[in-house]
């Protein structure tokens, strides 16, 4: 049942919220146990909210799973990561507040690679479990909102998961589990209460099977916030869909990708010209990851076992304490990034690196405001492949795991609004082709959406 | 730029982390493969152009100076084992 079909029920008294709640939460748990899209299902929550449900609000008495990355009040939020053990925020993000005020009942928290470090959520943090693809458990979700997708995907009632992309971890693993995933306009919705990644790129976004679900809550939970100082004021644009075209350079990816991709646009009678993009897909990988992992060392700078989250008994100088504590609480990829990101920042080769990104950055935001004069949307295929086995992803070293986001990197790099609808089937597994729009189309997106 | 263990130790100083000798031993091939590919913008030409610090020009914004309600001293030292007297205890600075 679609969200929208489920709320006017519950608004008619139709649906009896409580006892929906509770059998959705049955059907979680026995789903949890295989698949591990949740590192927390929020029962105690979810039927609190379920018994005082605001039965006049757009979201009335649908559940919503949120990335772990995502602060929900009371509820252990930790970002996939042992560092925020225990940390239980005192407040709700903007968003997650939003959703309760207008009547969503949060289920739980999704599963995803610590702090967003991963693009097939192999990478949680020590302790936690990885999420297996819902069409083969053998095969990754991807990543980073792994939980999320697959959730959405495996998810029997009306459902829409709160997740956020980076790098494109929202479209990824939409891609790899054939789900729906918008990732919006960077600053659309507001990132307060967001466990920060890298904050020139991180956007909070929304997964479900159907379209409408994503942009009925995409309406709830964007608009500007005063507690976020890069959100933004602009309304989103009108206007439909008059001109589209195809990346050429995104054609490079495996076979079965394209022709299933080339064959569904047939099929949809979706008429297209071929563009370039060659500094976003020459440079975008390199660009991003410095810009990323600057970002990033930084913001885990704060995690120093004080405050929350992962916590010793104090003994030694703080630089022992401090150094203690991160080195048990982050897990490789982490760490990685980690030294990665401080090496880029630091005397001597700062310039190199770090700035010389932020203008690289400038060039592909450039290259795509060019084709957007003359284009609504840009297609792609969403992921170069079918969702890796596990099994496959071992024998690929850091780098080359990296190189897997070539598609998804440039329009989270310009933070531009992009999606991923399912293209078809390959080998029973899922293929995603993603568009792009310019900024603050979002409804764009929606309209072509519909059509998968 | 020479990438050795020397290197890795000195940024995982500055950067409070204490890495075992396997996973120097992991990290030091695949921090120079990655960061060779990252010379890969060496070749770009980017002389006149501004970085790009957000994907969308962004404003300073102020608001006005005036007390808001805020959390309490109890809820800011909730998630934290380690207080005395309605502070955080920290190691020793000195």
């Amino acid at each position: 049942m679609k969200a929208q079909d489920f709320i006017s029920e519950v608004r008619k008294g139709n649906i009896d919220v409580v006892k929906h709640t509770e059998e959705v939460i049955k059907q979680v748990k026995k789903i949890n146990k295989d698949y591990n899209y949740f590192n927390v299902v929020s029962e105690e929550l979810a039927l609190e909210q379920a018994k005082k449900v605001n039965k006049k609000g757009k979201l009335a008495g649908l559940p919503i799973s949120v990335k772990d990355c995502i602060c929900v009040k009371d509820v252990e939020s930790r970002a996939g990561s042992k560092i925020l053990s225990g940390y239980k925020p005192v407040f709700n993000a903007t968003c997650i507040q939003r959703i309760i005020d207008e009547g969503g009942i949060i289920i739980g928290k999704t599963s995803q690679d610590e702090f967003g470090f991963g693009s097939f959520s192999v990478n949680v943090g020590t302790d936690f479990k990885i999420p297996r693809n819902p069409h083969d458990e053998e095969r990754v979700t991807g990543g980073s909102s792994g939980g999320s997708a697959g959730i959405t995907a495996k998810a029997e009632f009306p459902h829409v998961s709160i997740a956020e992309s980076t790098g494109g971890s929202i479209a990824n693993p939409a891609g790899f589990c054939g789900v729906k995933g918008i990732t919006p306009t960077y600053g659309l919705v507001s990132r307060y209460g967001l466990i920060d990644y890298a904050n020139s790129l991180d956007k909070i976004g929304v997964m479900s099977k159907y379209t409408e679900d994503c942009e009925l809550v995409l309406d709830v939970i964007r608009g500007h916030d005063e507690r976020d100082s890069t959100s933004l004021k602009e309304e989103l644009k009108e206007g439909k869909i008059k001109k589209i075209a195809l990346i050429k350079e995104s054609l490079d990816v495996d076979n079965d990708v394209k022709e299933i991709i080339l064959g569904k646009l047939k099929e949809l009678k979706i008429k297209y010209d071929k563009v370039s993009l060659p500094l976003t897909f020459k440079y975008g990988i390199p660009a991003y990851y410095i810009i990323a992992m600057a970002e990033a060392s930084t913001n885990l700078a704060k995690y120093s076992g004080m405050r929350y989250g992962l916590q010793e008994e104090i003994k030694g100088s703080f630089d022992e304490y401090f150094s203690n504590v991160r080195s048990s609480g982050f897990g490789k990829e982490a760490k990685r990034r980690i030294i990665l990101g401080t090496f880029t920042r630091m005397a001597g080769y700062r310039d190199q690196y770090y700035l010389k990104a932020m203008k690289v950055r400038r060039l592909i935001i450039e290259e795509y405001n060019k084709l957007y004069k003359k284009y609504d949307l840009l297609i792609s295929p969403t992921m170069p492949c079918i969702a890796p086995r596990f099994s496959d992803i071992v024998k690929l070293t850091p780098l080359k795991q990296y190189m897997m986001d070539v598609l998804t990197v440039g329009p989270n790099l310009a933070g531009l609004p992009h999606a991923s609808f399912n293209a078809g089937f390959s080998k029973r597994m899922p293929v995603g082709v993603m568009f792009t729009a310019n900024y603050l189309n979002e409804k764009k997106i929606i309209e072509i959406g519909k059509k998968f | 730029m020479k990438v050795d263990k020397e290197l890795i130790l000195n940024v995982a100083k500055n950067a409070r982390l204490k890495l075992s000798e396997k996973e120097i031993d992991e990290f030091l091939p695949e921090l120079k493969e990655i960061l060779e590919s990252f010379s890969k913008l060496d070749k770009v030409k980017t002389d006149k152009l501004e970085p790009a610090f957000h994907p969308i020009n962004i404003k300073n914004v102020y608001r006005e100076d005036k007390v808001e309600k805020s959390l309490s001293q109890e809820e800011a030292l909730s998630n934290s084992k380690n207080k005395k007297d309605g502070y955080f205890k920290g190691p020793k600075a000195i």
